[in-house]
C-alpha cells in the first residue's frame, strides 16, 4: 500500500499529530498494534493539564507543556472533550521546603506560566478544607487543569478520520526500511510505502526509532498505579494537589477528576515489561500511605477500582520530538509527564514539520470541530426528552451507575474511529467507569455491540483478541 | 460396615456427622456427631438414597442468546446428576414455552419430568 | 401523572408490596422497573429452595417471582416496564416527585402521595475488594456469570476460581460445573462461609470443590484473559500471610464479595441511610425518616431468603397503603432507637413508634461472627426481657425476635430496647 505518512501509534500523541496533519492534503495511515485507540499510556494516566512549572527551562518538556496547556481549553471546545480548570497547589510539609518552594516558582515564571503564587498553610486550608495540618506552604498554579485523557484522544483521532486519516488497528510494525525517498513500513498484516514516518509508539518509541536510526535511544516503562474512588467522596478536594517533591519520595498526586471522581496516584517503579500494567498490594498501600500525607482523611472504603499505567521514560530525561537523523523519520518519543499536557502542542509541531517536508498545503475543506456523543447523564430535562423523542435508544438505561443509555452506546460503536471492545465503549461512554464497575451492564453493552458489529457476542472482547468473554459449552 | 463424614445441612449448626452403615440396609445405619433428630434422619437418607432436584438451562431453538430454564419436577438420584445435566446439553425447546411445560417425560429413567420454570415469550 | 403509591422496583420487594397495598384498600399503585419484564434478579436464579416460607414448597426464582407477578396481573396493578427512575425528590405540596424515563413516555414525573422504595441490591465488585493483579477479561461478579449462563446460555468461562462463599458464589460453583465448567476452589476471606449448609454440601460436597477458609485473592494474572490467581491465607486481621501463596490456573475469577443494598434514589430524595447495612433507618412501619417513604427488600438489608423480603415487603406495602388512607395510628409520642448490644451487627427497625405498633414489634437483624449456644436477650432499658437460647447464630442468616408492645409502652422515657448476643464464655468472663 502505499500511503504519504505513517504515523505509528494511536495514543493521544498520535492521534494529535494525526489530526494535525489532517489539516493538509496528506495522505495519512496511523497503524496501532492494540484494538483502538488511547490503548496504552493514555488510556491510565493522572488526566491532568499541568500549568507547566515543574519542567526545567528550555527543555522540550517545558516548551510543550506550556504550550499545550495554553491550547488544551479552546481545544476542548472545538472538539466536545471534557476539560476543567481547576488550579493546582504542590504542598510543603516544612520549612526545609521553602527554598525548593521558590525554586518552583521561579521556574514556573521563566516557562512563562501565569499567575503562580505562594500561599502560606492557612491560605491552602481556607481554599481546601481537607488539606492536613501539616502543611505550611503550598505554590499555587490557577492554570493547572484537569482533562478526561480517553475523551480528548477519541475526540482528536475521531477529527483526524473525519477529515480523511485511516486507522488501522490490531497491526503491529514489525519492521522499517529506509530507502530511495521514503520508507517501507511492514507490520504483521502488509507492507506500506511512505514518504514520511512518525514514531509516536510510547513505550515502544525505542523499538520503532531504532529500526531505522544509527543513534540508539532506550525507554524505560515506568509503572504508576492509582486508585480512584467513588463520585461520593469526589468532591474531597477540587484542585489538583502534588508533594514538594523530595520530603516523601516523588510524591503522589490527590485530585479530583472531570467526571466527579478522586484519584490518588501514581506510584513510580521501574519495570523490564512494557506490558506490566498490574497493580500490586504495595503499590496500592504506598499510593494510599503517601496520600494521607496531603489531605486529612484516605477515604479507603470508596475505592472503585485502581490501575496502572506505563509512562515511556527515555534514559535522556527530556521528549524527542522532531526529524530524527534519517530525513523524513520523526519522533515523539519519550513521552511521559507531562506528555498529556503537551500532546496538543506536539501534534501541531510535529504537523507542520512533516506538512513543509513534503511541502504539503492546507486543505480548505478541513473541519475543525467536532461534536461528542449525547451525554444524557449530564442533559437537562428538556434535552433528554429531545433526544428520547429523535431516538427512543436514549431512553433505555444499560449503565445505571453512571446514566449511560444504548444510544450513547451504539453512537460509540457507529462514530468514525468507533468503539469495537466493551473497554472502547466504556472509554466512549463511561459505561462500566461507576461504582459497580460493570456488573450490571457488561452483558447488555456485549449484546450491544455483537447486533451492531453483525458478530456473535462470543467474538466480542475486553480489549482484543485474547481477552474474549464468553464461549458456548465445551459440553460436560 | 461403611463409614461416611456427612455434614449436616439442616441449619447453620452444620454437624459434623459420622455414619456407620452397612450398604442398602436402612436399618444397619448408625449416625453420631449430631445434636438433633435432624441430623440423624438426614444422614440415614444420605446414605441410603441421596436425592437432589437438578435445574439447569435448555437451548431455545428459536431464539438468540436466550435459553429456557428447567428443573426436575420431583428429586433424582444423587447419582443420576450427571447424566440429567448432560442430556440438556443437548434438548432444546421452541418458544414460547411456560413455566410447567414438560421437557422430557421421565428423563434419563429417573421418574422425573423435566418441566420449564420460566416463561420464555 | 398521580398516583397514590409509587413502587419502585417490580423485583420481589416490589411486587409483594404492592399486591399488599393494593389489598389493604389503595388501587392506585403503580410498579416502575427498568427491565423489560418483572421478577428482578429471581428471573437469573433457576436453582430450587426458594418459597418454602411462603408457598410450603420449594420453588425456583423465576417460578416464585412468577407467583407474585400472577397476583399483581389479577388485581390489574399499572406496571411501567423499561422505564427507568432517575430522580425522586420532595413535592412541596407534600407527596413524591418521581421522575422517570421510557422510550414510550420520553421524560416524565409521576406525583405519588407514598412511595415504597425496592430497588434491590448489587454486588460489591473487584475494585472495591482493591484486589491487586492484571485486570483482564475473565473476572466477573457472580451473579453476572449467573446472567450469561442461565439467561443467554454463554459460558463465561471453563476453569474457574471463586472469591467469597456467599450463597451466589456457591450457587454458581454448582452450575458452572454442571454446564461442563472446572471449579478448582472457592476461597473465603473469613474462617467461616457466609452461605447456607445446605449450600456448602449440595453446591460443593457433592462436586468435590473444595473450600478454602481464611483465604483470598492476593494476584491475577494474565493480560488479556486469566490465566491464574494467586491464593493466600490471612491472618485474624484479614492481612495475607506471606509464604502461603498458592497459584491457581484458571481463566475465570467469579466473586461473591457481599451485596449491597442500592440506595443511590434514596439519597437524592434525602433519605437517612444506616452506615452499617447501606439501607435506609426505618421505624417498625418500615417507614423512612422522610414521611410516606417506605423501604423493604435488599434495598434495605440484604436478606438470606427471598421470601423474607416478600414478608418484609407486604409489612411496607400495608403501611404505605395505610398512610395513603390517614389510618397511620399516630404514634407521635418520642420514638424509642433500637440499639446493638454484643454481637449484634444491625436492627432493622432501628426505631420504634410505639403507638403506631399492632401487638408485636418484630426485629430483624445479623450478628456478626459466628456463635455456638448463644442466647439471643432483648433489654428495655437495663432490663432483661427476653433470652432466647439458640443452637447457632452465624452472619449468613438473619435472625428475628419478636417484642409486645404492652412491653415496650411500660418503657420510662428515655430508654432504649437493646438487642445483644451472650455466651456462657462471655457470661462467665
Amino acid at each position: 500500500m502505499k500511503r504519504e505518512v505513517v504515523i505509528i501509534g494511536a495514543g493521544v500523541v498520535g492521534s494529535s499529530i494525526a489530526r494535525e496533519l489532517s489539516r493538509y492534503n496528506v495522505d495519512v495511515c496511523v497503524l496501532e498494534k492494540a484494538s483502538d485507540v488511547c490503548e496504552g499510556t493514555s488510556k491510565a494516566n493522572s488526566g491532568i493539564v499541568h500549568a507547566g512549572f515543574d519542567a526545567e527551562p528550555g527543555t522540550l518538556k517545558a516548551r510543550f507543556n506550556v504550550a499545550g496547556s495554553r491550547k488544551m481549553e479552546a481545544l476542548s471546545r472545538e472538539l466536545d472533550f471534557s476539560y476543567k480548570r481547576n488550579g493546582s497547589l504542590v504542598l510543603c510539609f516544612s520549612k526545609d521546603g521553602y527554598p525548593q518552594l521558590e525554586e518552583l516558582k521561579k521556574r514556573g515564571e521563566s516557562n512563562g506560566v501565569e499567575g503562580v503564587t505562594i500561599l502560606t498553610g492557612d491560605e491552602v486550608r481556607k481554599m481546601e478544607p481537607a488539606i492536613s495540618d501539616e502543611v505550611v506552604a503550598a505554590l499555587y498554579a490557577p492554570t493547572g487543569a484537569i482533562v478526561c485523557p480517553f475523551g480528548l484522544t477519541i475526540a482528536m483521532a475521531e477529527n483526524a478520520a473525519v477529515n480523511g486519516t485511516e486507522f488501522r488497528f490490531n497491526e503491529p510494525v514489525t519492521g522499517i526500511k529506509a530507502g530511495g525517498d521514503g520508507f517501507v513500513v511492514t507490520t504483521d498484516k502488509g507492507t506500506y510505502e511512505c514518504k514520511a514516518v512518525i514514531n509516536a509508539a510510547g513505550v515502544y518509541a525505542d523499538a520503532i526509532h531504532n529500526m531505522v536510526c544509527a543513534d540508539k535511544i532506550h525507554i524505560t516503562a515506568r509503572k504508576g498505579e492509582y486508585c480512584l474512588y467513588d463520585k461520593k467522596v469526589g468532591g474531597t478536594v477540587s484542585s489538583t494537589i502534588f508533594q514538594l517533591p523530595g520530603t516523601y519520595g516523588k510524591g503522589v498526586l490527590v485530585t479530583p477528576t472531570v467526571h466527579g471522581n478522586l484519584l490518588l496516584g501514581p506510584t513510580a517503579t521501574d519495570t523490564p515489561d512494557k506490558e506490566e500494567v498490574n497493580t500490586t498490594k504495595v503499590g496500592l498501600d504506598t499510593l494510599q500511605a503517601t496520600a494521607a500525607k496531603s489531605i486529612k482523611t484516605v477515604p479507603y472504603r470508596s475505592v472503585i477500582t485502581s490501575f496502572a499505567g506505563l509512562r515511556a521514560h527515555e534514559d535522556g530525561g527530556d521528549f524527542i520530538v522532531g526529524e530524527s537523523s534519517v530525513k523524513g523519520f520523526y519522533d515523539a518519543a519519550g513521552i511521559e509527564s507531562p506528555g498529556l499536557s503537551a500532546a496538543p502542542a506536539i501534534g501541531e509541531f510535529l504537523a507542520g514539520e512533516v506538512a513543509g517536508y513534503l511541502g504539503a498545503i492546507e486543505k480548505s475543506d478541513f473541519k475543525a470541530t467536532r461534536k461528542g456523543i449525547p451525554n444524557v447523564a449530564l442533559a437537562s430535562k428538556e434535552e433528554r426528552d429531545r433526544l428520547i423523542k429523535e431516538n427512543p435508544l436514549y431512553a433505555n438505561v444499560i449503565c445505571r451507575c453512571e446514566l449511560v443509555t444504548e444510544g450513547e452506546i451504539v453512537d460509540a460503536i457507529k462514530r468514525p474511529v468507533g468503539a469495537t471492545t466493551l473497554d472502547g465503549v466504556k472509554r466512549r461512554t463511561r459505561a462500566g467507569m461507576g461504582r459497580c464497575q460493570a456488573g450490571f451492564c457488561s452483558p447488555k453493552t456485549l449484546e450491544i455491540l455483537a447486533r451492531e458489529l453483525g458478530t456473535d457476542i462470543t467474538k466480542i472482547t475486553k480489549h482484543g483478541e485474547g481477552s474474549e468473554f464468553l464461549s458456548e459449552h465445551k459440553g460436560l | 460396615m461403611e463409614t461416611k463424614n456427612l455434614t449436616c445441612i439442616g441449619c447453620p449448626m452444620g454437624c459434623a456427622l459420622t455414619v456407620t452403615y452397612e450398604p442398602g440396609n436402612r436399618e444397619s445405619v448408625k449416625v453420631t456427631g449430631n445434636t438433633c433428630k435432624k441430623g440423624e434422619l438426614y444422614a440415614i437418607d444420605e446414605v441410603t438414597n441421596p436425592t437432589r432436584i437438578v435445574t439447569g438451562t435448555v437451548r431455545v431453538s428459536n431464539r438468540k442468546n436466550l435459553v429456557a430454564s428447567v428443573k426436575t419436577k420431583d428429586v433424582i438420584p444423587k447419582s443420576k446428576i450427571f447424566d440429567v445435566a448432560h442430556e440438556l446439553m443437548k434438548i432444546s425447546v421452541e418458544a414460547p414455552a411456560k413455566i410447567g411445560d414438560v421437557v422430557v417425560k421421565d428423563i434419563c429413567g429417573t421418574g422425573s419430568d423435566l418441566i420449564i420454570t420460566r416463561n420464555v415469550e | 401523572m398521580n398516583t397514590k403509591i409509587a413502587i419502585i422496583g417490580g423485583g420481589p420487594a416490589g411486587l409483594a408490596a404492592a399486591v399488599s397495598a393494593y389489598d389493604a384498600g389503595v388501587k392506585d399503585v403503580v410498579i416502575l422497573e427498568r427491565d423489560d419484564k418483572l421478577g428482578g434478579i429471581l428471573n437469573q436464579c433457576i436453582h430450587n429452595g426458594f418459597g418454602l416460607h411462603t408457598f410450603k414448597e420449594e420453588l425456583t426464582g423465576p417460578e416464585y417471582a412468577e407467583r407474585f407477578i400472577e397476583k399483581v396481573r389479577e388485581r390489574n396493578i399499572e406496571c411501567l416496564l423499561k422505564t427507568i427512575v432517575v430522580d425522586l425528590s420532595e413535592s412541596q405540596g407534600g407527596g413524591v416527585t418521581v421522575t422517570a424515563m421510557s422510550a414510550e413516555k420520553g421524560m416524565f414525573e409521576i406525583q405519588a402521595e407514598a412511595v415504597v422504595l425496592a430497588m434491590g441490591c448489587r454486588e460489591r465488585p473487584r475494585g472495591a475488594l482493591n484486589t491487586p493483579g492484571y485486570r483482564p477479561a475473565g473476572i466477573y461478579s457472580a451473579g453476572t456469570a449467573q446472567r450469561y449462563v442461565n439467561i443467554e446460555g454463554k459460558m463465561p468461562g471453563h476453569e474457574v476460581v471463586i472469591l467469597g462463599s456467599g450463597d451466589i458464589g456457591l450457587i454458581m460453583a454448582r452450575r458452572m460445573t454442571l454446564e461442563g465448567a472446572h471449579v478448582k476452589a472457592v476461597a473465603e476471606l473469613m474462617p467461616y462461609s457466609g452461605g447456607l449448609k445446605r449450600n456448602i454440601v449440595q453446591c460443593l460436597d457433592d462436586f468435590d470443590i473444595p473450600l478454602k477458609l481464611s483465604t483470598t485473592v492476593t494476584d491475577i494474572k494474565g493480560k488479556d484473559r486469566v490465566e491464574s490467581v494467586v491464593l493466600s491465607k490471612v491472618d485474624e486481621k484479614n492481612n495475607p500471610i506471606p509464604g502461603t501463596e498458592e497459584e491457581i490456573p484458571c481463566d475465570t475469577l467469579l466473586l461473591s464479595c457481599g451485596l449491597l443494598p442500592e440506595n443511590e434514589l434514596s439519597s437524592m430524595l434525602g433519605v437517612d441511610l444506616s452506615p452499617v447495612t447501606g439501607g435506609a433507618r426505618v421505624d417498625e412501619s418500615l417507614e423512612t425518616s422522610i414521611p410516606g417513604v417506605f423501604a423493604c427488600g435488599n434495598v434495605l438489608h440484604v436478606h438470606d431468603l427471598v421470601d423474607y423480603v416478600s414478608g418484609e415487603a407486604t409489612e411496607a406495602g400495608k403501611h404505605a397503603a395505610e398512610y395513603v388512607l390517614g389510618k397511620t395510628p399516630a404514634g407521635e409520642e418520642a420514638s424509642i432507637a433500637l440499639e446493638t448490644g454484643n454481637g449484634v451487627r444491625y436492627t432493622v427497625p432501628s426505631f420504634v413508634r410505639p403507638g403506631r405498633l399492632e401487638n408485636f414489634l418484630t426485629v430483624r437483624f445479623r450478628v456478626g461472627n459466628v456463635y455456638k449456644n448463644p442466647e439471643i436477650c432483648v433489654y428495655l432499658g437495663d432490663k432483661c426481657l427476653q433470652r432466647r437460647k439458640k443452637q447457632i447464630c452465624a452472619p449468613g442468616e438473619m435472625e428475628q425476635v419478636m417484642i409486645k408492645k404492652s412491653d415496650i409502652e411500660a418503657m420510662a422515657p428515655g430508654e432504649t430496647i437493646r438487642i445483644a448476643i451472650e455466651t456462657e464464655q462471655e457470661a462467665a468472663q
